[in-house]
Protein backbone atom coordinates (compact mmCIF):
# COMPACT_ATOMS: atom_id res chain seq x y z
CA UNK A 1 0.00 0.00 0.00
CA UNK A 2 1.27 3.43 -0.90
CA UNK A 3 0.85 5.48 2.28
CA UNK A 4 2.23 8.57 0.63
CA UNK A 5 -0.77 8.56 -1.70
CA UNK A 6 -3.12 8.73 1.26
CA UNK A 7 -1.70 12.09 2.25
CA UNK A 8 -3.40 13.42 -0.83
CA UNK A 9 -6.59 14.81 0.76
CA UNK A 10 -8.75 13.95 -2.25
CA UNK A 11 -7.62 10.34 -2.19
CA UNK A 12 -8.01 10.10 1.57
CA UNK A 13 -11.50 11.55 1.26
CA UNK A 14 -12.46 8.93 -1.32
CA UNK A 15 -11.13 6.09 0.81
CA UNK A 16 -12.81 7.37 3.97
CA UNK A 17 -16.09 7.94 2.08
CA UNK A 18 -16.04 4.28 1.17
CA UNK A 19 -15.06 2.98 4.62
CA UNK A 20 -17.04 5.30 6.88
CA UNK A 21 -20.54 3.78 6.35
CA UNK A 22 -19.19 0.29 7.10
CA UNK A 23 -17.44 1.41 10.29
CA UNK A 24 -20.39 3.46 11.51
CA UNK A 25 -23.00 0.86 10.54
CA UNK A 26 -20.94 -2.00 11.98
CA UNK A 27 -20.44 -0.07 15.23
CA UNK A 28 -24.20 0.61 15.55
CA UNK A 29 -25.05 -3.03 14.91
CA UNK A 30 -22.44 -4.48 17.31
CA UNK A 31 -23.32 -2.01 20.06
CA UNK A 32 -27.09 -2.61 19.68
CA UNK A 33 -26.73 -6.39 19.92
CA UNK A 34 -24.03 -6.08 22.59
CA UNK A 35 -26.22 -3.82 24.74
CA UNK A 36 -29.18 -6.18 24.43
CA UNK A 37 -27.09 -9.23 25.35
CA UNK A 38 -25.21 -7.37 28.08
CA UNK A 39 -28.16 -5.66 29.77
CA UNK A 40 -30.97 -8.13 29.13
CA UNK A 41 -30.00 -11.60 27.92
CA UNK A 42 -26.84 -12.29 29.96
CA UNK A 43 -27.21 -13.67 33.50
CA UNK A 44 -26.35 -11.72 36.65
CA UNK A 45 -23.08 -12.81 38.27
CA UNK A 46 -23.43 -15.34 41.07
CA UNK A 47 -21.42 -13.09 43.40
CA UNK A 48 -21.75 -9.59 41.97
CA UNK A 49 -25.39 -9.75 40.87
CA UNK A 50 -26.40 -7.23 38.22
CA UNK A 51 -23.48 -4.90 38.99
CA UNK A 52 -21.41 -7.18 36.73
CA UNK A 53 -23.16 -5.55 33.74
CA UNK A 54 -20.85 -2.55 34.22
CA UNK A 55 -18.17 -4.88 32.84
CA UNK A 56 -19.66 -4.65 29.33
CA UNK A 57 -18.72 -0.96 29.10
CA UNK A 58 -15.80 -0.86 31.53
CA UNK A 59 -13.62 -3.59 30.02
CA UNK A 60 -14.07 -2.57 26.34
CA UNK A 61 -13.38 1.06 27.33
CA UNK A 62 -10.18 -0.09 29.05
CA UNK A 63 -9.11 -2.09 25.99
CA UNK A 64 -9.81 0.93 23.79
CA UNK A 65 -7.83 3.22 26.08
CA UNK A 66 -4.78 1.05 25.36
CA UNK A 67 -5.57 0.19 21.72
CA UNK A 68 -6.03 3.83 20.77
CA UNK A 69 -2.79 4.68 22.56
CA UNK A 70 -0.94 1.96 20.61
CA UNK A 71 -2.26 3.55 17.41
CA UNK A 72 -1.21 6.97 18.66
CA UNK A 73 2.30 5.67 19.34
CA UNK A 74 2.54 4.19 15.82
CA UNK A 75 1.37 7.50 14.34
CA UNK A 76 3.94 9.30 16.50
CA UNK A 77 6.73 7.00 15.28
CA UNK A 78 5.64 7.49 11.66
CA UNK A 79 5.55 11.23 12.22
CA UNK A 80 9.09 11.29 13.61
CA UNK A 81 10.64 8.83 11.16
CA UNK A 82 8.97 9.72 7.86
CA UNK A 83 7.81 13.25 8.70
CA UNK A 84 4.54 12.25 7.13
CA UNK A 85 1.83 14.94 7.51
CA UNK A 86 -0.95 12.33 7.62
CA UNK A 87 0.68 10.84 10.73
CA UNK A 88 0.45 14.20 12.54
CA UNK A 89 -3.16 14.58 11.49
CA UNK A 90 -3.88 11.02 12.67
CA UNK A 91 -2.27 11.57 16.06
CA UNK A 92 -4.17 14.78 16.64
CA UNK A 93 -7.43 13.10 15.55
CA UNK A 94 -7.02 10.02 17.75
CA UNK A 95 -5.83 11.53 21.04
CA UNK A 96 -9.21 12.96 22.20
CA UNK A 97 -10.92 9.65 21.37
CA UNK A 98 -8.35 7.77 23.48
CA UNK A 99 -8.72 10.27 26.30
CA UNK A 100 -12.51 9.82 26.21
CA UNK A 101 -12.24 6.02 26.45
CA UNK A 102 -9.68 6.27 29.25
CA UNK A 103 -11.97 8.63 31.16
CA UNK A 104 -14.87 6.20 30.68
CA UNK A 105 -12.70 3.31 31.85
CA UNK A 106 -11.81 5.19 35.05
CA UNK A 107 -15.34 6.48 35.70
CA UNK A 108 -17.15 3.17 35.07
CA UNK A 109 -14.46 1.36 37.06
CA UNK A 110 -15.12 3.69 39.94
CA UNK A 111 -18.87 3.08 39.65
CA UNK A 112 -18.18 -0.65 39.75
CA UNK A 113 -15.63 -0.40 42.56
CA UNK A 114 -17.94 1.36 44.99
CA UNK A 115 -20.54 -1.44 45.30
CA UNK A 116 -18.03 -4.33 44.89
CA UNK A 117 -14.88 -3.14 46.67
CA UNK A 118 -16.54 -0.61 48.96
CA UNK A 119 -14.48 2.25 47.58
CA UNK A 120 -14.56 4.55 44.54
CA UNK A 121 -10.79 4.53 44.22
CA UNK A 122 -7.61 2.89 45.48
CA UNK A 123 -4.04 3.74 44.54
CA UNK A 124 -3.26 0.25 43.33
CA UNK A 125 -0.92 -0.29 40.39
CA UNK A 126 -3.63 -0.91 37.77
CA UNK A 127 -5.78 2.10 38.65
CA UNK A 128 -2.80 4.41 39.05
CA UNK A 129 -1.16 3.40 35.76
CA UNK A 130 -4.45 3.95 33.87
CA UNK A 131 -4.82 7.36 35.53
CA UNK A 132 -1.31 8.15 34.28
CA UNK A 133 -2.39 7.05 30.77
CA UNK A 134 -5.24 9.57 30.98
CA UNK A 135 -2.80 12.33 31.97
CA UNK A 136 -0.46 11.39 29.10
CA UNK A 137 -3.34 11.79 26.63
CA UNK A 138 -4.13 15.22 28.10
CA UNK A 139 -0.45 16.21 28.00
CA UNK A 140 -0.22 15.04 24.36
CA UNK A 141 -3.16 17.25 23.37
CA UNK A 142 -1.84 20.22 25.34
CA UNK A 143 1.68 19.92 23.92
CA UNK A 144 0.39 19.38 20.39
CA UNK A 145 -1.42 22.71 20.41
CA UNK A 146 1.11 24.61 22.55
CA UNK A 147 3.21 25.91 19.65
CA UNK A 148 2.42 28.52 17.01
CA UNK A 149 4.34 26.32 14.60
CA UNK A 150 2.24 23.17 14.01
CA UNK A 151 5.30 21.13 13.01
CA UNK A 152 7.03 21.78 16.32
CA UNK A 153 3.84 20.89 18.20
CA UNK A 154 3.54 17.67 16.23
CA UNK A 155 7.19 16.76 16.80
CA UNK A 156 7.19 17.44 20.57
CA UNK A 157 3.91 15.64 21.19
CA UNK A 158 5.07 12.68 19.08
CA UNK A 159 8.13 12.29 21.32
CA UNK A 160 5.88 12.44 24.38
CA UNK A 161 3.57 9.79 22.86
CA UNK A 162 6.52 7.44 22.24
CA UNK A 163 7.93 7.86 25.74
CA UNK A 164 4.44 7.37 27.19
CA UNK A 165 4.13 4.03 25.38
CA UNK A 166 6.27 2.50 28.18
CA UNK A 167 3.09 2.75 30.23
CA UNK A 168 1.20 0.22 28.06
CA UNK A 169 3.03 -2.95 29.23
CA UNK A 170 3.00 -1.54 32.76
CA UNK A 171 -0.81 -1.27 32.64
CA UNK A 172 -1.18 -4.72 31.09
CA UNK A 173 1.06 -6.54 33.58
CA UNK A 174 0.40 -4.35 36.64
CA UNK A 175 -2.09 -6.93 37.92
CA UNK A 176 0.58 -9.67 37.76
CA UNK A 177 3.60 -7.69 38.92
CA UNK A 178 2.00 -6.08 41.93
CA UNK A 179 -0.60 -7.02 44.51
CA UNK A 180 -3.55 -5.10 43.15
CA UNK A 181 -7.12 -4.85 44.36
CA UNK A 182 -7.97 -4.95 40.66
CA UNK A 183 -8.45 -8.49 39.42
CA UNK A 184 -6.04 -10.06 36.88
CA UNK A 185 -6.99 -10.75 33.26
CA UNK A 186 -9.95 -13.02 32.56
CA UNK A 187 -10.11 -12.89 28.77
CA UNK A 188 -6.57 -12.68 27.33
CA UNK A 189 -5.09 -15.63 29.21
CA UNK A 190 -2.76 -18.31 27.93
CA UNK A 191 -5.23 -21.04 28.92
CA UNK A 192 -8.18 -19.28 27.28
CA UNK A 193 -10.86 -16.98 28.68
CA UNK A 194 -12.24 -17.88 32.10
CA UNK A 195 -15.61 -16.25 31.40
CA UNK A 196 -18.71 -18.13 30.32
CA UNK A 197 -19.82 -17.60 26.71
CA UNK A 198 -23.05 -15.89 27.84
CA UNK A 199 -20.92 -13.06 29.24
CA UNK A 200 -17.98 -13.27 26.83
CA UNK A 201 -20.19 -12.74 23.75
CA UNK A 202 -21.67 -9.34 24.78
CA UNK A 203 -18.22 -8.31 26.06
CA UNK A 204 -16.56 -9.01 22.71
CA UNK A 205 -19.45 -7.45 20.74
CA UNK A 206 -19.14 -4.23 22.74
CA UNK A 207 -15.38 -4.29 22.20
CA UNK A 208 -15.76 -4.71 18.42
CA UNK A 209 -18.44 -1.97 18.44
CA UNK A 210 -16.13 0.44 20.29
CA UNK A 211 -13.27 -0.41 17.90
CA UNK A 212 -15.40 0.30 14.81
CA UNK A 213 -16.67 3.49 16.43
CA UNK A 214 -13.06 4.52 17.03
CA UNK A 215 -12.19 3.91 13.36
CA UNK A 216 -15.24 5.89 12.22
CA UNK A 217 -14.51 8.81 14.56
CA UNK A 218 -10.82 8.79 13.65
CA UNK A 219 -11.67 9.00 9.92
CA UNK A 220 -14.09 11.89 10.47
CA UNK A 221 -11.58 13.75 12.62
CA UNK A 222 -8.67 13.07 10.25
CA UNK A 223 -10.68 14.46 7.37
CA UNK A 224 -11.38 17.57 9.41
CA UNK A 225 -7.68 17.80 10.25
CA UNK A 226 -6.67 17.58 6.58
CA UNK A 227 -9.12 20.33 5.62
CA UNK A 228 -7.76 22.46 8.45
CA UNK A 229 -4.24 22.08 7.06
CA UNK A 230 -5.48 22.95 3.59
CA UNK A 231 -7.26 26.07 4.85
CA UNK A 232 -4.16 27.13 6.76
CA UNK A 233 -2.07 26.69 3.60
CA UNK A 234 -4.61 28.69 1.57
CA UNK A 235 -4.68 31.60 4.01
CA UNK A 236 -0.87 31.50 4.11
CA UNK A 237 -0.61 31.82 0.31
CA UNK A 238 -3.25 34.50 0.38
CA UNK A 239 -1.47 36.60 3.00
CA UNK A 240 1.77 36.05 1.07
CA UNK A 241 0.02 37.30 -2.09
CA UNK A 242 -1.31 40.28 -0.14
CA UNK A 243 2.22 40.96 1.10
CA UNK A 244 3.55 40.98 -2.45
CA UNK A 245 0.64 43.16 -3.60
CA UNK A 246 1.39 45.81 -0.97
CA UNK A 247 4.92 46.11 -2.34
CA UNK A 248 3.74 46.74 -5.87
CA UNK B 1 -39.80 -4.06 33.44
CA UNK B 2 -39.37 -2.44 36.86
CA UNK B 3 -37.17 -5.36 37.78
CA UNK B 4 -34.98 -4.67 34.75
CA UNK B 5 -34.52 -1.03 35.71
CA UNK B 6 -33.83 -1.95 39.33
CA UNK B 7 -30.75 -3.96 38.26
CA UNK B 8 -30.91 -6.10 41.39
CA UNK B 9 -30.39 -3.05 43.59
CA UNK B 10 -27.43 -1.74 41.59
CA UNK B 11 -29.50 0.59 39.40
CA UNK B 12 -27.61 3.79 40.36
CA UNK B 13 -24.23 2.32 39.54
CA UNK B 14 -25.18 0.40 36.39
CA UNK B 15 -27.29 3.13 34.77
CA UNK B 16 -24.83 5.90 35.65
CA UNK B 17 -22.04 3.88 34.01
CA UNK B 18 -24.07 3.27 30.83
CA UNK B 19 -25.49 6.82 30.76
CA UNK B 20 -22.04 8.38 31.14
CA UNK B 21 -20.62 6.15 28.39
CA UNK B 22 -23.48 7.03 26.02
CA UNK B 23 -23.17 10.75 26.82
CA UNK B 24 -19.40 10.98 26.34
CA UNK B 25 -19.36 8.99 23.09
CA UNK B 26 -22.37 10.90 21.69
CA UNK B 27 -20.80 14.28 22.44
CA UNK B 28 -17.54 13.13 20.84
CA UNK B 29 -19.32 11.85 17.71
CA UNK B 30 -21.60 14.87 17.28
CA UNK B 31 -18.82 17.42 17.83
CA UNK B 32 -16.48 15.58 15.43
CA UNK B 33 -19.08 15.43 12.64
CA UNK B 34 -20.13 19.07 13.22
CA UNK B 35 -16.54 20.26 13.03
CA UNK B 36 -16.04 18.37 9.75
CA UNK B 37 -19.21 19.91 8.26
CA UNK B 38 -18.14 23.43 9.26
CA UNK B 39 -14.66 22.95 7.82
CA UNK B 40 -16.06 21.48 4.58
CA UNK B 41 -18.22 24.61 4.23
CA UNK B 42 -15.23 26.86 4.96
CA UNK B 43 -13.14 25.03 2.36
CA UNK B 44 -15.88 25.33 -0.26
CA UNK B 45 -16.14 29.06 0.49
CA UNK B 46 -12.37 29.48 0.25
CA UNK B 47 -12.32 27.60 -3.05
CA UNK B 48 -15.06 29.92 -4.40
CA UNK B 49 -13.02 32.96 -3.37
CA UNK B 50 -10.03 31.53 -5.14
CA UNK B 51 -12.13 30.98 -8.24
CA UNK B 52 -13.54 34.55 -8.21
CA UNK B 53 -10.17 36.20 -8.11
Amino acid sequence: MNWQALANPARFKRLSDRLLPWFAGGAALCLAVGLYLGLVASPPDYQQGDSVRIMYVHVPAAWMAMFVYANLAVAAAASLVWRHPLADVAGRAMAPIGAAFTFLCLATGSLWGKPMWGTWWVWDARLTSVLILFFVYIAYMALNSAFDDDTRGARSSAILALVGAINLPIIKFSVDWWNTLHQPASVSRLDGPSIHASMLTPLLLMAVGFTLLFFALALVRMRAGLIERRLAALSYTRSADAGVASFR
Amino acid sequence: MAEFFAMGGYADFVWTAYGLTAAVLTVLAVSSVRRLKTLERDLAAAADDEHDR
